[in-house]
């Protein structure tokens, strides 16, 4: 799975109720701790376990210590390690799990230069109930593929 | 006032707040996250966003008395408070947000210190009124109720 970019527009509309799943590991990397929270009960309601790092540095860190998540969140911008370079990071070390980029609203090359450093989604944050069962739907069938 | 009469001043004044566009959809969104294994959710989220914004507007206002001001450490922070209140749904903070980042961009004081009392102003308003929201919400819990939704 890489640079599958996908607008919120194209989404189908799924009841987050169908991808209720208690096997699916989540990491969400952002500095805002109002966000980590956020994001963290989110994917939680959905039976996700979820991990929460407050920088990409620390995000890779986790990984270089063995850990590993079916789903990444990851904030494009952060301080000591931003979004764009913990996901080149990652890639570079061979990581192939579902990490989706969180945007403000900015720029038109801003999600586009985040999608090239290995994105398989990109999304404005926060993300809506919509987004993330359409997230799920995919790593359901990526996990049932293998 | 019984707990009906409260109840139904929290929906009007729940509704006074879309309508008039201090809050949007995604506190509808955050309140749907709110259930029994979460209960205080709301009020946690909305603390958070409480304390990040005080924090950034007391850096941007410290930021823009310096003699040398530095306007790409000022963007970030915009950056960050307009993440913030996009998040809890605080529309008209949101809005003002980025019509600062504009101006730290084009590096003009004038425009930027105008922003920030706009914002300063407006996070007060939202700030007063959701606490206003809470106190209404415990009255209801107090008396026995239900919050409405």
């Amino acid at each position: 799975m890489s640079g599958n970019g996908a607008s919120s527009s194209s989404l189908n509309m799924i009841s987050g109720e169908d991808v209720v799943n208690n096997n699916l590991t989540a990491l969400v990397v952002d500095d805002s701790p109002l966000l980590r929270l956020l994001h963290d009960i989110h994917l939680k309601k959905y039976g996700l376990k979820v991990q929460v790092a407050e920088n990409g540095k620390v995000a890779v860190d986790l990984f270089h210590l063995g850990a590993s998540f079916d789903l990444v969140l990851m904030d494009k911008e952060m301080p000591v390690m931003n979004g764009v370079e913990a996901t080149k990071e990652l890639r570079a070390m061979g990581v192939t799990s579902m990490i989706v980029g969180v945007t403000s609203k900015d720029g038109p090359g801003e999600q586009q230069a985040f999608m090239e450093a290995g994105l398989d989604y990109c999304f404005e944050k926060p993300l809506t109930p919509e987004i993330i069962s359409f997230l799920l739907e995919e790593l359901n069938k990526h996990n049932n593929k293998d | 006032m019984d707990l009906v009469q409260l109840q139904r001043q929290l929906v009007d004044y729940r509704t006074s707040l879309y309508h008039e566009g201090f809050l949007d959809e995604q506190f509808t969104q955050l309140q749907s996250l709110q259930d029994e294994n979460n209960p205080d959710f709301v009020v946690e989220v909305v603390s958070l966003f409480f304390e990040d914004s005080e924090r950034l507007l007391n850096e941007l206002s410290k930021a823009l008395e310096q003699q040398i001001i530095d306007f790409k450490r000022m963007d970030g922070q915009v950056h960050q408070l307009k993440g913030s209140s996009s998040s809890i749904g605080a529309h008209r903070v949101q809005k003002l947000c980025i019509v600062f980042r504009n101006y730290c961009e084009a590096q003009n004081v004038e425009g930027c210190l105008k922003c920030l009392q706009q914002v300063k102003h407006e996070y007060g308003i939202i700030k007063t009124k959701l606490e206003s929201m809470f106190q209404l919400e415990q009255q209801i819990l107090n008396a026995g109720g239900s919050i409405p939704v």
